[in-house]
């Protein structure tokens, strides 16, 4: 195990955080707080509460959730693709480092930077509106499991996209539609019977609704379930890097 | 002693069906400078590539310092610093950032102590704190290399070290390669440049159209890529080479109209003048001359043909 290089390459990656701190960190969070004011504060107040808590504090699992969804993918695939865009990934494929250590190195940085972007996130919102969180190691437990498979997606992201066009259109055409739909700003009990069932075919309704449930202890779909979907989209995504390492797929000739 | 670095029938076609190696065999020496020449397109870079991890083999088998670099990998590639072509760079890190990270991704723990005397050795230590991106492009070569040489390898790839590299620098190069070299760096260099591989190489290794055409100890190929030819356009044709003129090397070609004489560029009397003023003294005229500056790629392509 090539210790020096992962810590040589999480160091690198989260220096690019810190160096670039009010685009990676502070933006994400002044516009969720922008949420917050409108949505909750302002706008919330007229709300009925949902599943007996306040629109605010309702809305408040979801919206970290969806920074964290977005800035995870978006994070990890440019930590990867930069390299291979600049072509200092040379120096990555000629060291003794296998693909389980770049894997580390790479998403441990961008799943480390989502944790702290969604921490950050909700000790903002603790100053809009008032809220409690039941379950604080599930809580913890649902922030890194999300921030780690997301991350995975966007390292693949950022190793199948050709040009800087391709980096943007998966989390702007799939992955915020489907954190907007997934139940971030509404519990999916309010939809009709038709648009529940398709609602369960986007994965981050189960994301939402866990993530939810270790705060207010209500959920729209069961716990269970939700862990066993974050399981299964890090499998599928850990399978695709492996896929990708193995048959060198756009890095090596 | 067994070579550091062994090459057996490499062959590589890629993806598109371009077959840039076809079937190399190499041995490269513990501590030499083997200078690797070869026209555009050669194979040159493909097979440093190989080597080095970044291209996989076809076919065939390379070993370094004993170690296989498919089976036996990590100790392979740890052995290796590679100076890719193109200046490519991180931007927005510092110098001392971009050396240190390429030290732990070599799996070597962190040693300020070595990366200051790189970035001293290589004329960057003031630069250490500036951004990659604010250097001019003779000081990212050498940020190239400081990275390459950060994990003290043992062997170094230098892919075009001096392409767009002012004369002094190149200078400065050279000589920073002959100290690697006397600390016992086996080095492996691609260039274009014929004096560049005069200049340091022990070795020179001719690579073209995917294959190795040959390697020889330097003494002994430079005398070959010394010769120039001199040629003459005679006024009258020459059934054969005048008596008088016996002691030059001269050869009649295109039906006795044109004089060819070879000379070497090494000496320092080329023997032009004198064969002139001779020519006159017999009444020999001719209506135009013309040296043969054959660059590089024309003495390969001629190597090609003489081998193949």
């Amino acid at each position: 195990m090539n210790l020096h290089a992962i810590k040589a390459i999480y160091k690198f990656e989260l220096a690019r955080t810190w160096r670039t701190l009010f685009q990676s960190i502070a933006g994400p969070v002044i516009s969720t707080s922008l949420y917050f004011i409108v949505f909750g504060a302002a706008i919330g107040s007229r709300f009925a509460a949902v599943e007996g808590v306040s629109y605010g504090a309702f809305l408040v699992p979801g919206l970290v959730m969806m920074s964290v969804l977005t800035e995870s993918v978006s994070n990890a695939s440019f930590g990867i693709y930069m390299p291979r865009y600049s072509g200092t990934i040379y120096e990555l494929l000629s060291a003794p480092v296998s693909a389980f250590e770049t894997v580390i190195g790479y998403v441990g940085a961008a799943a480390t930077k989502s944790v702290i972007l969604g921490t950050l996130i909700l000790l903002t919102a603790r100053l809009f509106v008032d809220f409690s969180i039941a379950h604080p190691v599930w809580m913890v437990a649902f922030l890194m499991l999300t921030s780690v498979t997301f991350s995975l997606l966007g390292f693949i992201l950022g190793i199948w996209a050709d040009g800087w066009e391709k980096l943007q259109i998966v989390p702007m055409l799939i992955v915020t539609p489907l954190a907007f739909l997934g139940g971030s700003f509404y519990s999916i009990s309010m939809l009709s019977p038709f648009w529940q069932k398709v609602t369960l075919f986007n994965p981050v309704v189960y994301l939402v609704s866990g993530f939810r449930w270790s705060f207010y202890g209500a959920a729209d779909v069961p716990v269970a379930l939700s862990l066993g979907m974050v399981a299964l989209m890090m499998a599928v995504c850990l399978a695709v890097v492996w896929w990708i390492f193995r048959t060198g797929y756009k890095l090596k000739n | 002693m067994q070579p550091i670095i062994e090459i057996r029938g490499l062959e590589k076609t890629y993806a598109s069906g371009f077959q840039a190696l076809k079937g190399v065999d190499l041995d490269i020496r513990r501590g030499e400078i083997l200078a690797l020449l070869g026209p555009n397109g050669a194979g040159k870079t493909t097979l440093i590539s190989i080597v080095c991890g970044i291209v996989r083999p076809t076919s065939g088998s390379v070993t370094v310092d004993g170690h296989d670099i498919l089976r036996d990998w990590r100790a392979a590639r740890s052995l290796i610093g590679l100076v890719p072509q193109e200046l490519t760079t991180e931007a927005f890190e510092s110098v001392w950032a971009t050396v240190s990270f390429s030290r732990g991704l070599f799996g070597k723990p962190p040693d300020p102590a070595v990366i200051e005397r790189i970035l001293k050795d290589l004329s960057l230590w003031d630069k250490k704190d500036t951004k990659v991106m604010a250097l001019s492009g003779g000081m990212k070569r050498r940020v190239l290399i400081a990275k390459a040489l950060s994990h003290e390898p043992r062997i170094l790839f230098l892919d075009e070290p001096t392409a767009g590299v002012d004369v002094e620098l190149r200078r400065g190069m050279w000589e920073m390669i002959g100290r690697l070299r006397d600390s016992g760096v086996t080095i492996i260099l691609t260039t274009h440049y014929i004096e560049e591989a005069e200049e340091m190489a022990d070795s020179i290794g001719v690579i073209s159209g995917g294959r190795i055409i040959l390697v020889e100890e330097k003494a002994a190929l430079m005398e070959k890529l010394g010769k120039r030819l001199l040629t003459l356009q005679l006024q009258n044709p020459l059934d054969a080479i005048p008596a008088e003129l016996a002691g030059y090397p001269l050869t009649l070609s295109e039906g006795g109209r044109e004089l060819v004489y070879q000379f070497d560029t090494q000496q320092e009397r080329t023997g032009i003048a004198g064969l002139l003023r001779k020519l006159g003294d017999h009444g020999i005229t001719y209506t135009n001359l013309r040296t043969n500056e054959s660059s590089l790629e024309e003495i390969f392509v001629s190597l090609v043909r003489e081998r193949a």
